[in-house]
C-alpha cells in the first residue's frame, strides 16, 4: 500500500485518538469516553509496526511515534487508590516491611541505640565528657530547657507562652529533615547513615547523660519518653533504609550493582513512608502532650511507657495474621 | 537498566552520537526519548530554585505579621517547600516542575511512563547526596559520566528527564511528476529519498544540487536533473495524492 492512501484510510483515527490524549492528558476523565482507549492505542501501535515495516517516509513515522508515546504515558499509568493503599500500608504493610527488613534495622538499632545508652552512661559517670562533644553554650541552654521550676519544657520552653503552633512545625521541619538526611546518605556506601546515627546517638546520649547526672533528670525523661516512643524508633529505621541502599551497592549479589539499588530504594522508599507517619505522630505528641506540666511525672512516664509499649508492639505484632485488611 | 529495556545496543561509533533511548513496549514497538543533558536540568533547576526562593520571602513577610502561629506555619511551609515542591508537582503535573515546564522537559519512569509516588520520591530525597560535598558536585558528575545522563537520585528511583517533544509540523514536499524508481530501492533508500524530499524545504538550493548529485550517476542522468528526478521518485514512493 503507498503511503498516501494509508495516511488517509487512517488519518480519522489518528486524529481521533489524538483528541482524546488530550481530554486524557487534562485530566478530565469520562468513563464513557475512554471505552476505546485501548483498542484504539493498540491499533495505532500496529500503524506504526506498519509504517515502520514498509519503508513510510520519516515524517509519517515521527507523527505516529509522537502520538504512541502520549498513548503509552496515558495507558500505563501507575494510578490506583491512594487512600485505601495509604491505610492498607499504615495497617499492615509497614510492620511487615520492618521485620521483613530485620537485619537493617537490627543493625542501625544497635548503633543508634548502643551509643545513645553508651554515651548517656559515659556521661553519666565522668560528667565533663559532654563538652568533648556538646559546646558550653549547647550545654547551657540545654540546663535552661529543662530547668525543673520552668513551667513549660522542651525546645521552646523558655517562651511561657509558647504557642504549640511553632513547636509543632519546628519539630517537624527539624525531625523529619534528620530522617531523610540519614536515609539519603546512606547511598554513600551506607557511610552517612551511619555516621547521622552514631552522630544523633551520641548527642541525645551526652544531653540525657548530663541532664540526668545534674538532677534534672525527672523534668527531661518525663518530656522526652512520649514523643521518643515514635522519634527515635523512626530515627532508627531511617537509618536502616540508608543502609539497605548502602548495602545494595557494596554487596548486590547476582544483579548488576545499578538494579540492585534499583530494587533496593523502590523498598527503602516506603520504609521512609513509614518514619514519616511516626515523625508526624512524634512532633503532634511533643507539641501538644510531652511540653505540657499539668500532668504528673509519674502520669507521664506511664503515658510514655504505653506509647514504647505500643510502637513495639505495632511493629512486632501487627499484620501478622494473614486476613489482617490488606 | 535491564537489557529488556533498550534495544540490542548499536554499534559504538553511533552510540556516541546518538543520545536517544528506546524503550520497548509491550506493543512491541519502539519509543524514542531523548534525554536532556546538564545544562537545561541545571537550568530548570534554578528557575525552581528561584521561584521558592521568592516564594519563602514572601511567605515569611506576610507571616511574621502573625506572630508565634505564623512562624509555626512558615515552618511547616520551609518544610514542604524543601522537600517536597519537586514531588508534587512532578507527580501532579505529569513529571514537570514549574522550571522544567519553562525548558521543555519531563520525568519519567526508565519505561517511559509516567512518574509515581515512590520513585518521585526517591530521586528527590537523595538529592541530598547530589548535592554533597558542595553545589552538586556528585550530582553533576554522575550526570556528566552517565550515558543518559542521570543524577545519583535518577540511577536509584529508576528515572529518566526527557525533552517533551511537540507533535512534528508538516513538511511540504516539492512538486514534480511521480515517477517510478529505475532499480528497486531498500528500505534504508526508501526512507532516505523521502527524508531528502521532506527536508528538501530547510536546504539550501546549492546543499539540495549537491547532496542530488551524488546520485545522478546511478540514476544515469544528468547531475542538474538529478534533484528533480528524486523528488519524482519520492512522489512516486508516497502514492497519488487524495
Amino acid at each position: 500500500m503507498k503511503q498516501q492512501l494509508f495516511e488517509q484510510r487512517h488519518r480519522a483515527t489518528w486524529q481521533a485518538l489524538g483528541t482524546q490524549l488530550e481530554t486524557l492528558e487534562r485530566g478530565q476523565v469520562d468513563a464513557s469516553a475512554c471505552k476505546g482507549f485501548a483498542a484504539d492505542y493498540r491499533r495505532l501501535c500496529q500503524h506504526l509496526a506498519l509504517a515502520q515495516a514498509r519503508g513510510y517516509s520519516n515524517h509519517l513515522i515521527d507523527e505516529l511515534e509522537h502520538l504512541a508515546l502520549r498513548g503509552h504515558q496515558q495507558f500505563y499509568r501507575h494510578s490506583s487508590p491512594l487512600g485505601a493503599q495509604l491505610i492498607g500500608f499504615l495497617l499492615v504493610g509497614f510492620p511487615r516491611l520492618v521485620r521483613a527488613e530485620w537485619r537493617h534495622v537490627l543493625a542501625a538499632s544497635l548503633l543508634f541505640f548502643g551509643s545513645l545508652l553508651g554515651m548517656g552512661l559515659l556521661v553519666y559517670a565522668v560528667p565533663e565528657l559532654v563538652y568533648s562533644l556538646v559546646s558550653p553554650d549547647q550545654v547551657a541552654n540545654m540546663e535552661q530547657m529543662y530547668d525543673p521550676d520552668a513551667s513549660r519544657l522542651g525546645r521552646f520552653g523558655e517562651r511561657d507562652s509558647g504557642d504549640d503552633w511553632v513547636m509543632f512545625g519546628y519539630y517537624i521541619m527539624n525531625n523529619i529533615g534528620i530522617a531523610f538526611q540519614t536515609f539519603a546518605s546512606g547511598l554513600l556506601l551506607g557511610l552517612g547513615s551511619l555516621f547521622f546515627l552514631l552522630f544523633n546517638g551520641l548527642m541525645i546520649g551526652a544531653v540525657a547523660g548530663h541532664l540526668t547526672q545534674i538532677g534534672y533528670g525527672q523534668p527531661f525523661w518525663s518530656f522526652v519518653i512520649g514523643h521518643g516512643a515514635f522519634e527515635l524508633t523512626a530515627i532508627a529505621l531511617a537509618g536502616a533504609a540508608g543502609f539497605k541502599l548502602g548495602w545494595a551497592l557494596l554487596a548486590p549479589g547476582r544483579l548488576p550493582r545499578g538494579t540492585a539499588l534499583r530494587q533496593a530504594a523502590a523498598v527503602s522508599v516506603r520504609l521512609i513512608g513509614g518514619v514519616i507517619m511516626l515523625l508526624l505522630l512524634a512532633a503532634f505528641i511533643e507539641a501538644y502532650w510531652s511540653s505540657m506540666t499539668f500532668a504528673t511525672p509519674t502520669v507521664k512516664y506511664a503515658v510514655g511507657a504505653g506509647l514504647w509499649v505500643l510502637v513495639l508492639a505495632y511493629l512486632l505484632l501487627s499484620g501478622r495474621d494473614q486476613h489482617a485488611p490488606d | 537498566m535491564p537489557p529488556s529495556l533498550t534495544s540490542p545496543s548499536p554499534p559504538a561509533a553511533a552510540a556516541l552520537l546518538d543520545t536517544r533511548y528506546r524503550v520497548e513496549t509491550p506493543e512491541g514497538i519502539d519509543l524514542t526519548l531523548r534525554p536532556a543533558g546538564l545544562v537545561p536540568r541545571a537550568l530548570a533547576f534554578s528557575v525552581d530554585l528561584a521561584i521558592r526562593g521568592v516564594f519563602l520571602l514572601l511567605v515569611y513577610l506576610g507571616l511574621s505579621l502573625l506572630g508565634q502561629f505564623g512562624m509555626g506555619l512558615a515552618a511547616v511551609l520551609l518544610f514542604l517547600v524543601t522537600w517536597w515542591y519537586m514531588v508534587l508537582f512532578e507527580v501532579l503535573n505529569q513529571g514537570r516542575s514549574p522550571g522544567k515546564q519553562l525548558l521543555g522537559l519531563r520525568v519519567v519512569h526508565d519505561d517511559g511512563t509516567p512518574i509515581g509516588w515512590p520513585a518521585s520520591l526517591t530521586r528527590n530525597l537523595l538529592r541530598f547526596v547530589d548535592l554533597l560535598p558542595f553545589a552538586y558536585t556528585f550530582g553533576l558528575l554522575s550526570c556528566l559520566y552517565h550515558p543518559h545522563f542521570k543524577r545519583l537520585g535518577d540511577i536509584a528511583a529508576g528515572t529518566l528527564v526527557v525533552y517533551r517533544d511537540l507533535p512534528p509540523a508538516r513538511p511540504n514536499l516539492p512538486e514534480a511528476q511521480p515517477q517510478q524508481a529505475p532499480f528497486a530501492l531498500s528500505l534504508a533508500e526508501q526512507r532516505a529519498l523521502l527524508g531528502f524530499a521532506e527536508r528538501a524545504e530547510g536546504l539550501s538550493a546549492a546543499r539540495r544540487a549537491e547532496l542530488a548529485g551524488l546520485l545522478a550517476e546511478p540514476l544515469d542522468l544528468p547531475p542538474e536533473q538529478a534533484e528533480r528526478h528524486l523528488h519524482g521518485i519520492a512522489r512516486g514512493l508516497l502514492g497519488p495524492t487524495p
